[in-house]
């Protein structure tokens, strides 16, 4: 019996990991390691309308236990995506979840009907928090009403489920979050980078050819488990946690946050076989802590007793 | 095929001022197809480095499964590098990307490797391999200064070997551009700072040079899109390389630099 799998708003997932949007490409590099049809799903890399070359390098920069980057949204575009990558991916035996991205919010529906019509693609992430575009992106993550809107608009004519990707980088995630479920969400994922800044030691110049980026990472975790903390027990969708997931143990915090499946990012660029080493070791994990199903995990910080043994029953 | 090992340390140390040479035991030397290919060191297991360093594999030995490395104790995750010793198991993601074409000089004509700093220890295999095929190899290396330079006896087994250092503290005064004027060649290889790729490349639009670039890397698979760079022949402006999958070797005039 899998003590893994989960149900959630149009994914069937053979266990909750998957790999982070803009952290694996469209899974090619990455089929050279493993077998694809391991992972719970797979979010691909941030769908536009047309093609974007993104940001001047360069892009990334290290920081103790994380990484900014100021990569810029760069993909091949909504037809190449729609063309090639998708059905490329349909080879292998997981649910893909399309992230969707836009300057306007034509782009967003445009994008997110079309792309929701492949047969692959069980769920949209709609991407209203990328920190590292000059328009749309953030601005649509920053403010509930346009947030509530906009996901309300996608909502309408998306063929699948519609997950809203949170920013952290607002003064109130909790309002955001019961914004976009106003607005129809059937789930979020939450959370995107955190913006920061370095600076090179030898000239006093940002080190990003951006100047500003998202910081991922380890660094970012404890930030991660507190807003999915408080979110999860304010709204009635599900979560799909991230934020700086390197191990089963790490996996457990965010179910115990409140996070019903869960995305590992940078870790792909550490470890490429992070996330199969994972699927593999939660397992034990559960068994030694006496859970039966990764469910039970679920929300854990802040569920009462008398609600676990319900579930149970 | 990219392979992730544990690999044993044979040997380190300090050829030069900062910079180390490094010799472990691997399998996945028998997946290495070209030099100028590089692998991914991870120097901490935990979060400090967080991401891999990309080092340029400067010798490898298929028989004795064993390459060798050297870099420039540059920063913290370099620095943590050099503590490393013989019998320790360091974490190579590797051997990654495209290297020097070798088949594109013949037998008898002649190939000239212009290295600059760190760019050097990549030449060196590709020296060997060439000399190996009957090509006359003239060598051009450039240091800041005396006490930086390296491996100037490892290629003048190889064939001419010409020094330059910033400071004029060995060899000639000046930039390798300076030396490299008067020499004539049928296939130029070079790795090295940028400032002096982009001056070989304008140097010799017309002849056939094959340049390695650096970038910024996070993942060293193609993953990422953290190391791209612009495509010159491109009507689109979207079109791209990244440096780490499909290069780091570019023919001139392939990417813009």
């Amino acid at each position: 019996m899998s003590r893994l799998n989960i149900e959630l708003p149009g994914l069937t997932l053979k266990n909750p990991i998957m790999p982070a949007s803009g952290c694996f490409g469209f899974g090619k590099e990455y089929s050279q390691f493993y077998d694809l049809s391991t992972l719970g799903a797979i979010m691909i890399k941030a769908t536009t309308v047309e093609p974007r070359f993104g940001n001047p390098t360069p892009r990334v920069a290290e920081t103790n236990a994380g990484m900014l980057n100021a990569i810029g949204l760069q993909n091949p575009g909504l037809q190449k995506v729609m063309g090639e990558e998708l059905p490329w991916l349909a080879q292998y035996d997981v649910p893909i979840i399309a992230n969707v991205a836009g300057s306007v919010e034509e782009d967003y529906i445009t994008v997110a009907k079309e792309i929701s019509q492949a047969p692959n693609v069980h769920a949209l992430e709609l991407n209203i928090s990328c920190p590292n575009v000059k328009t749309g992106g953030i601005a649509f993550g920053t403010i509930p009403e346009v947030a509530r809107q906009l996901t309300k608009k996608v909502k309408a004519i998306s063929a699948v489920p519609v997950y809203v990707k949170l920013s952290p980088n607002v003064t109130n995630i909790v309002e955001m979050a019961k914004a976009v479920e106003e607005g129809g969400a059937d789930g979020l994922t939450m959370i995107n980078t955190l913006i920061g800044m370095r600076l090179d030691i030898k000239t006093g110049k940002p080190i990003l050819a951006n100047r500003t980026g998202g910081l991922s990472g380890p660094a970012i975790k404890p930030v991660a488990i507190r807003m999915i903390y408080e979110v999860s027990q304010a709204v009635n969708i599900p979560i799909i946690g991230m934020g700086g997931i390197q191990t089963a143990a790490d996996v457990l915090e965010f179910f115990y946050a409140g996070a019903s499946a869960v995305a590992v990012g940078t870790a792909n660029f550490v470890d490429p076989f992070v996330c199969p080493t994972i699927i593999e070791e939660l397992p034990n994990m559960l068994e030694t802590l006496g859970f039966e199903h990764i469910s039970e995990c679920q929300g854990r910080s802040w569920k009462k007793h008398e609600q676990f043994a319900y579930h149970r029953a | 095929m990219i392979q992730k090992e544990l690999c044993k340390i044979i040997s380190q140390t300090e050829i030069a001022t900062n910079i180390y040479e490094l010799t472990v035991s691997a399998q996945l030397t028998r997946e290495i197809v070209a030099p100028g290919q590089f692998v991914h060191l991870r120097v901490a297991s935990g979060g400090d480095p967080l991401l891999r360093r990309p080092i340029s594999i400067c010798s490898y030995d298929r028989n004795k499964l064993q390459f060798t490395m050297i870099y420039r104790k540059e920063g913290h995750g370099t620095s943590l590098l050099t503590k490393m010793v013989a019998g320790m198991e360091i974490d190579i993601l590797g051997p990654l990307g495209n290297g020097f074409p070798i088949e594109e000089v013949s037998s008898g004509e002649t190939a000239l490797l212009v290295g600059g700093g760190i760019g050097v220890p990549p030449l060196y295999e590709l020296s060997n391999q060439l000399a190996a095929n009957g090509v006359h190899v003239i060598h051009v290396l450039g240091f800041q200064t005396r006490a930086a330079s390296f491996y100037e006896d490892k290629f003048l087994e190889n064939g001419e070997t010409y020094v330059a250092t910033v400071d004029g503290t060995y060899g000639s005064k000046g930039f390798v551009t300076d030396i490299i004027k008067d020499i004539q060649f049928d296939c130029l290889y070079t790795c090295g700072p940028t400032s002096m790729l982009q001056a070989i490349a304008k140097q010799y639009p017309d002849e056939k040079v094959f340049l390695s670039l650096e970038e910024r890397m996070g993942c060293g698979i193609g993953a990422c899109f953290a190391c791209v760079c612009k495509q010159t022949d491109d009507p689109t402006g979207v079109s791209y390389k990244k440096v780490c999958s499909d290069g780091p070797v570019f023919r001139a005039g392939e990417v813009l630099i």
